[in-house]
């Protein structure tokens, strides 16, 4: 491949013709500057991964919680006033000590955005998206997770408007902890499925 | 269509190269791109199916050389255009930019986290009867439309369980193609060793969500 530009060097073209676009779609009246300006504020400020942390802390403490997030967790999560784009059908699914689950979409880049904002590029990138219903256990260990063989792994391929958002294990060494420091626990990597949660030892004593 | 971005089970992609502390977006085009598609849904003039069969039919070269945003610049140029909003002398500047209407107006700053939160709506209260129950056993049918599908290559031909019904849904496959074609969405069940032989995993499986129109009994 001649180049493969996957993050920050876009060729200047692509630059240019983006401006152009969006000066004729505002030329035209099919696009407002400021709705462009408060979308991108809405996804680089607002809405991301700490959204789904505070779910799963949530999950974590209170058993009730968790029982309906696991029923119907577009409800359950409305419950944060979290909704809407890219969300409106929510499943949650559960890691446990025999099954770890992880989400991709191999046909394009869906993702649960009310939950977990905006997806990073390695997931909608090629080797993500071709390997993980494969060799699901090989695309683990290269970010750092390796699964004993008793361990059922379940791929979710998102090719339906459903988005799921996995609720990783709780680590061990947080039982006296509260929500908040809960969700600190939480990445968005252990919520698309590639990682465990963070060990509360890594987290501040470092 | 059996396009690159089909990309389930493909060789040869290399390592998944994951960018430490990555920003939400790689500088200003971005931010620009990714907002401009968004503010284009509100206008009412195609469906997100429309929008992913037209990023499907990218140049297959330049989708797989591309990053994301340079794949939704396409795909919204391509819609824009095909829709007649847009033209490419408009984008050129050798023509003065001719006036259209849309079925809805613009969003407007104040309405972006409203409609956002608000989403859109994929179920429909009536459509085809249910052809599968939780529980059956089913095939995902070798079908190979030119058109858009959401049956992925690698389960096309394979067995599976039906794990969930998620009641009736557009169907993408039509929708992409202006009908909508409600049916029931199923969350099916295929193990590893079913979908890659030799060469899966005994004991994991993929859960994929598909349509009644992808499955035949098994």
């Amino acid at each position: 491949m001649a180049h493969n530009h996957k993050h920050g060097d876009p060729l200047p073209e692509t630059v240019l013709r983006v401006k152009s676009l969006e000066s004729l779609l505002v030329e035209k009246g099919l696009v407002e500057t400021a709705a462009l300006d408060a979308l991108i504020d809405r996804y680089e400020n607002k809405v991301g991964p700490k959204n789904g942390a505070k779910v799963v802390a949530r999950a974590w403490t209170d058993p009730d919680f968790k029982q309906r997030l696991l029923q119907d967790a577009t409800a359950a999560i409305a419950e944060f006033s979290f909704s809407g784009a890219q969300g409106e059908e929510l499943v949650a699914v559960e890691n446990t000590d025999a099954v770890h689950n992880v989400v991709v979409c191999t046909l394009c880049s869906c993702y649960p955005w009310p939950v977990l904002g905006l997806p990073p590029v390695w997931y909608k990138s090629a080797p993500y998206r071709s390997r993980v219903v494969r060799e699901p256990r090989a695309v683990l260990v290269e970010f750092g997770t390796e699964l004993p063989a008793s361990t059922e792994v379940r791929v979710w391929d998102s090719t339906a408007e459903t988005r799921y958002l996995v609720i990783p294990r709780r680590p061990e060494g947080s039982s006296g902890m509260n929500e908040d420091g809960l969700a600190a626990l939480v990445s968005r990597d252990s919520m698309i499925g590639v990682t465990e949660a963070i060990s509360p030892s890594t987290v501040g004593g470092a | 269509m059996d396009g690159v971005h089909d990309m389930g089970g493909m060789h040869g992609m290399g390592p998944i190269d994951a960018e430490e502390n990555e920003p939400v977006f790689h500088g200003e085009w971005e931010k620009r791109m990714f907002a401009m598609n968004n503010a284009a849904s509100a206008l009412g003039v195609r469906n997100i199916d429309e929008s992913r069969h037209a990023r499907e039919r990218m140049n297959p070269g330049a989708y797989l050389s591309s990053s994301y945003y340079e794949i939704w610049l396409d795909g919204l140029v391509r819609t824009l255009s095909e829709k007649g909003l847009i033209s490419e002398e408009e984008l050129a500047g050798v023509v003065a930019p001719k006036p259209v209407t849309t079925p809805k107006p613009a969003i407007r700053a104040e309405d972006v986290d409203k409609a956002m939160d608000k989403g859109a709506t994929y179920t429909v209260p009536e459509g085809k009867p249910a052809g599968f129950i939780v529980g059956q056993t089913v095939r995902a049918k070798n079908i190979h439309p030119a058109g858009h599908t959401r049956l992925p290559r690698y389960a096309r031909g394979h067995e599976g369980i039906v794990c969930r019904d998620y009641g009736i849904h557009v169907f993408p496959d039509a929708n992409a193609h202006g009908a909508d074609d409600p049916q029931h969405l199923y969350n099916v069940k295929f193990s590893s060793v079913e979908l890659w032989g030799e060469d899966g995993t005994k004991g994991d499986y993929v859960y994929i969500d598909l349509w009644d129109d992808h499955l035949e009994r098994a």
